[in-house]
């Protein structure tokens, strides 16, 4: 029986484990249009619901007068707080220990505030009874500012009067949220005083927003007969919405089932709970039919999680030889009217802390103060961890406003400073334990291939030319490099409204050699059922093709903390692996008594165990599995089953090296990239063509957010982004050629030595962009300018450094 | 985004729309390819209780040429300006226009009649007929009319055609000689930063005579006789050009947007303008 054997190397093919640029498993039905998102869900009887929104940024409600909306034949209900209050649901918590409205509750505080729920027979009366419900407002004063709102008289949140400690400690003015702290504020301050160069700088990010294709909603559907309250919606972390759930409507755990079906993207936007989900959930309680809401892109820009918003000033201490001694960072953050950010419980900052970034920097201080304005909230983590595009952002600019100051070489500045791979595991002033890292080597490997030091004697050609009078074009050279820190996280330091931040994964092996998985975590987009059976393919033997991956149904799945954070990888990675690795210890008792050899005696050996020394004595884990049901084995349970839930020991930290060369044109303002180069390195590789995919995509959203995507308000607080045509979201044409590459150094700590990527072109690309808009105009005196780099900005650019005549 | 209860009608011929446009007067308004109306429908910044589909009234899909004569029938859509070989033969400006409106989805739709018809400013072909002098043919009860695009366009969204009257065609006599249309935007898919149609002739090495018109500068399209006649006799050289780019600043008037603050949108109305009537002038 044992002639047929292919060689081990086919074998480990056959498997489509790790390594493989196996297709996505997905796509078929994505690309046949057979998804099933939440807005595909039609239930019998269903009702819509539509919400009534507040024209104004800051405003008290004096009334609202629901007659004629609930006269329109087929309106079946207007919520109001009012009608919500003795539910105690007319405001609800945020995931950062605030609480917000979920309708207003006497006043509104940003433009987008739901105002009252309306619901009716079909979409289209619905949204006809939004126009009818009469809301009669009272203007208060708008503060856009988060500056002005420290200083004004204007109560933002009356409900916090008198509060003088919030959920993170002391507040020092009534629109102040809290004061996170980290690292050793004197001894930076002097290193400060005494240092050969300080360069300083400050820099707004500003607000913009995930925005993914499909957005926010949710269908309800509460049987009354039996108790149970069904949930769909867009969520990000199914299980955490299910113990919310539970929590705020008093309703038993196990009869709540959420699921998460297909979902069309999600980037943070989807992490936090929103009104609409309370609200249709209330509808369906009380109507005791099903309720779905879907939100508008409109609707999702203006009032569903934003990104960003940060005031961030730094100053950087170096040697005259460019060794950095210190760094110190203060941010002021936007939270917009409610503190809603999705940052672990302990981070009101989330990963802000990991701005030191790639450089060995013995100390440093960072403090952010959060602040209330009449803006939307939300703070989400939009395609990276929380945080830490912010982080790194900063570090980056950071490192070359320094370089202008020492008139250095930007690229040489970030070598003499990088971590040294001799330091991993190293200990950053700011509290983190890098796991591993060669940078010099990524560095140097991406230089190279772009050939820098061509790069730069080009581009001082062309300032010649362009004083000469004989371009208009300037060249920018946008370096970066970056670490980020995903993965989220040890439960001692990392909880989500107190739920540990582990995640999970259940195998069952089925008789005939096929299997399912179900994780705690919920795709996006991201490939999991494509991924995650190419971990388990690697780690039990059985082909990727023959393992269903299955995750986002509460009532199956086992419990996790869901996808955000680039921490599905580290973390239901990690506990899939372990899962498998339980799976193949069971095998390995089953094999050796089929073998009659003693377990010690059987090795495994790709999809097989075989005798040590015989190895054409084998036992496939096919035949396995099969044992596994059919055979009674003595001292071993039936069947071939297990559950891992991984707690991981530490973070993990992927890097890369990214650059971008762009061509600017100074009188139109139009950028253009020439060349954009990414190394990453996330560990090992599971996927090299997912990877890619991801590098793409999070690169894009990168260009968006750099050259033109945000959420910009007027004085009086209207959204002035609030359609497509004015959020920038690039398509094929404006994205340029990515040439992609890497280097691989595993986690140590991690299972299969994995690091996450989806987030890390994200993360390193916005700097990147930046640095290359900014670094176009360095010859010119440029110092630094704010993002995003539209058209008009970069022009305004060139003519403050008089280059137009 | 969900427009508000309307009524949908689709006649088949000429007559029975304008009856129906007669009979509901302010509350009708035709539908050509939709990708304006709609979306200011869902929106609900227009509310129109009668749609009037034009798609199946016969004769208004056909393009004509004449000698050189062009007439585009109202329902011609973008997508078939860009594929029109006799078309682009005699007048490829149009081409190059339509080229950079949108995207393919929307020029699939988008037709000439609805692009200058509904007066926004943001529309690329309202400018482009201005600069080629095109007389817009209507239809209305009282019989048939015809404006000059030139004197066509009162405000945003204010035009010189009655409620009760439909865009039938635009004609005009192909530009023989040198073109471009220039047009700066944030994406695709985006109106313009600004815009400029330049044709022009020569005669003995010099302009001999030259027409511009400016998008999305003003809240109606610009035609500015002015930056035309500063080219005419020079060879368009960089004094010519400065003259040309001074005149048509006199005319315009754009407002601040998310796109740029005015100063910027002058600048680049200038740049762009100087990029066309260079280009125009290279193919003279
Ligand atoms: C994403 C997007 C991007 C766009 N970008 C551009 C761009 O860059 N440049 C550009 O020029 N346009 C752009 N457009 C607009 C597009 O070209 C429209 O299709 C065009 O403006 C209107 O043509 P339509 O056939 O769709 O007209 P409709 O939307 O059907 O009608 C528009 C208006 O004209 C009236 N109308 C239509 N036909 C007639 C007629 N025969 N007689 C009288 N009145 C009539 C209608 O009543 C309505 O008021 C864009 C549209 C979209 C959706």
């Amino acid at each position: 029986m044992n002639d047929m054997t292919p060689d081990r190397e086919t074998r480990s093919a056959n498997l489509k484990g790790l390594g493989c640029s196996r297709k996505r498993v997905e796509d078929a039905r994505f690309t046949q249009g057979k998804g099933n998102y939440v807005d595909d869900i039609k239930l019998p009887g269903m009702l819509h619901g539509d919400f009534v929104r507040s024209p104004y940024a800051h405003a008290r409600v004096v009334s609202i007068n629901k007659d004629a909306a609930l006269a329109l034949p087929g309106v079946v209900a207007v919520l109001t707080a009012e009608d919500l209050a003795p539910l105690n649901l007319h405001w609800m918590p945020t995931l950062a220990g605030d609480k917000q409205m979920v309708l207003a509750d006497g006043k509104v505080l940003f433009q987008g505030q739901e105002v009252a729920f309306v619901v009716a027979k079909d979409r289209y009366v619905a949204a006809d009874a939004v126009e009818l419900v009469e809301v009669e407002y009272e203007e208060l004063p708008v503060i856009v500012d988060p500056f002005e709102a420290l200083k004004t008289d204007v109560v933002l949140r009356e409900d916090l009067a008198g509060q003088t400690h919030g959920a993170h400690g002391p507040r020092k003015h009534h629109n102040h949220i809290f004061t996170w702290e980290q690292g050793d504020e004197t001894t930076t301050n002097q290193v400060l005083e005494n240092a050969d160069v300080v360069a300083e700088e400050t820099m707004y990010y500003h607000r913009t927003h995930p925005c993914p294709l499909e957005t926010c909603g949710s269908v309800a559907s509460m049987d009354k007969v039996n108790g149970k309250l069904t949930l769909w919606g867009t969520f990000q972390a199914p299980h955490v919405v299910r113990t919310v759930a539970s929590l705020l409507s008093g309703i038993e755990e196990h009869n709540i089932r959420v699921v998460s079906p297909d979902i069309g993207g999600g980037f943070g936007n989807k992490v936090g709970v929103y009104p609409g989900y309370v609200c249709s959930i209330v509808a369906s309680i009380v109507t005791g039919v099903p309720v779905k809401w879907v939100e508008d892109r409109m609707e999702n820009l203006m009032s569903t999680a934003f990104a960003r918003d940060y005031w961030m000033t730094g100053k950087i201490a170096a040697t005259k030889e460019g060794k950095i001694t210190g760094l110190h960072c203060h941010v002021t953050a936007d939270h917009g009217g409610f503190d809603a950010c999705a940052d672990p419980t302990k981070f009101p900052a989330g990963f802000m802390n990991i701005c030191t970034g790639s450089y060995d920097i013995p100390v440093a201080y960072l403090a952010v103060d959060g602040v209330y304005t009449n803006k939307a909230p939300g703070g989400v983590s939009y395609r990276c961890s929380f945080r830490v595009t912010e982080a790194v952002y900063f570090i980056e600019r950071m490192i070359e406003v320094l370089a202008i100051e020492l008139n250095m070489d930007a690229a040489e500045l970030r070598r003499i400073n990088f971590i040294k791979k001799e330091q991993f595991p190293y200990q950053s002033a700011l509290g983190w334990e890098y796991d591993s890292g060669d940078y010099h080597t990524a560095w140097d490997k991406a230089l190279k291939a772009v050939d820098y030091e061509g790069l730069r004697r080009e581009q001082a050609e062309r300032v010649e030319a362009f004083k000469r009078g004989e371009t208009r074009t300037l060249m920018g050279i946008g370096l970066s490099f970056f670490t980020e820190i995903v993965g989220a996280g040890p439960v001692k330091n990392c909880d989500i409204l107190g739920m540990g931040m582990f995640d999970s994964c259940e195998i069952r092996i089925h008789p005939t050699g096929s299997a399912i998985a179900r994780l705690g975590t919920i795709s996006q987009g991201q490939g999991h059922a494509t991924t995650f059976a190419q971990i388990l393919a690697s780690e039990i033997g059985l082909s990727a093709d023959s393992i269903t991956i299955e995750e986002g149904d509460t009532d199956t799945a086992p419990y996790g903390l869901g996808t955000y954070g680039s921490r599905s990888t580290p973390v239901a990675g990690a506990a899939t692996a372990m899962a498998g690795r339980k799976i193949r210890a069971k095998a390995q008792m089953i094999a050796a008594y089929l073998l009659e050899v003693h377990d010690d005696d059987v090795e495994w050996d790709i999809d097989r165990f075989v005798v040590k020394g015989a190895p054409e004595r084998f036992k496939t884990m096919k035949e396995i599995a099969y044992a596994a049901y059919n055979q009674a084995i003595p001292g071993i349970e039936p069947g071939l089953e297990a559950v891992s839930y991984y707690d991981p020991p530490n973070m993990t930290y992927p890097f890369g090296a990214y650059v971008c060369v762009m061509d600017i044109d100074v009188d139109t303002g139009v950028p253009e990239i020439r060349r954009f180069y990414a190394l990453d390195d996330c560990g090992t590789r599971i996927n090299p063509m997912i990877i890619e995919g991801q590098i793409h995509g999070g690169l894009t959203e990168a260009l968006a957010v750099a050259l033109g995507q945000e959420i910009a308000y007027d004085d009086l607080g209207n959204v002035k982004t609030g359609t497509l045509m004015d959020f920038f979201l690039p398509t094929a044409w404006e994205v340029p050629n990515y040439e992609t590459d890497f280097t691989v150094t595993p986690s140590p700590h991690h299972p299969i030595g994995a690091k996450g990527v989806g987030e890390s072109p994200h993360v390193g690309g916005v700097p990147c962009f930046s640095n290359a808009v900014q670094d176009a105009f360095r010859a010119f005196g440029n110092r630094h300018t704010n993002m995003p780099h539209d058209h008009w900005r970069i022009w305004q650019t060139a003519n403050r450094l008089g280059l137009h005549d | 985004m969900i427009p508000a209860a309307f009524e949908y009608h689709r006649p088949t011929n000429m007559d029975d729309v304008i009856a129906l446009l007669t009979k509901h007067g302010d509350d009708a308004r035709v539908m050509a390819g939709g990708h304006s109306l709609i979306p200011m429908m869902k929106l609900r910044m227009a509310e129109i209780p009668h749609l009037i589909d034009l798609q199946d009234i016969g004769g208004l899909q056909d393009i004509t040429i004449h000698g050189q004569r062009v007439t585009l029938g109202a329902m011609v859509t973008q997508h078939e300006l860009i594929n029109h070989a006799a078309l682009t033969e005699v007048a490829p400006i149009l081409r190059e226009t339509a080229l950079q409106i949108a995207d393919p989805q929307v020029r699939y739709m988008g037709t000439v009649g609805g692009n200058v018809a509904n007066g926004d400013p943001g529309n690329d072909m309202p400018g482009l007929m201005q600069c080629l002098d095109a007389q817009i043919n209507l239809a209305g009860p009282n019989g048939a009319r015809s404006v000059a695009a030139r004197d066509y366009y009162e405000a945003a969204y204010m035009t010189a055609r009655e409620d009760d009257e439909v865009l039938v065609s635009v004609s005009f006599d192909s530009p023989k000689s040198g073109y471009a249309y220039e047009k700066q935007k944030r994406k695709i898919g985006d109106y313009a930063t600004a815009a400029a149609a330049v044709t022009l002739t020569k005669d003995g090495g010099t302009v001999a005579s030259a027409s511009i018109a400016m998008t999305n500068l003003s809240d109606v399209p610009v035609w500015s006789e002015g930056a035309g006649a500063a080219l005419i006799g020079t060879r368009c050289d960089a004094d010519a050009l400065k003259a040309a780019v001074e005149a048509m600043l006199g005319d315009i008037d754009p407002t601040e947007d998310n796109r740029g603050p005015v100063a910027f949108k002058r600048h680049v109305a200038g740049v762009i303008l100087k990029r066309a009537i260079t280009r125009a002038w290279d193919r003279a």
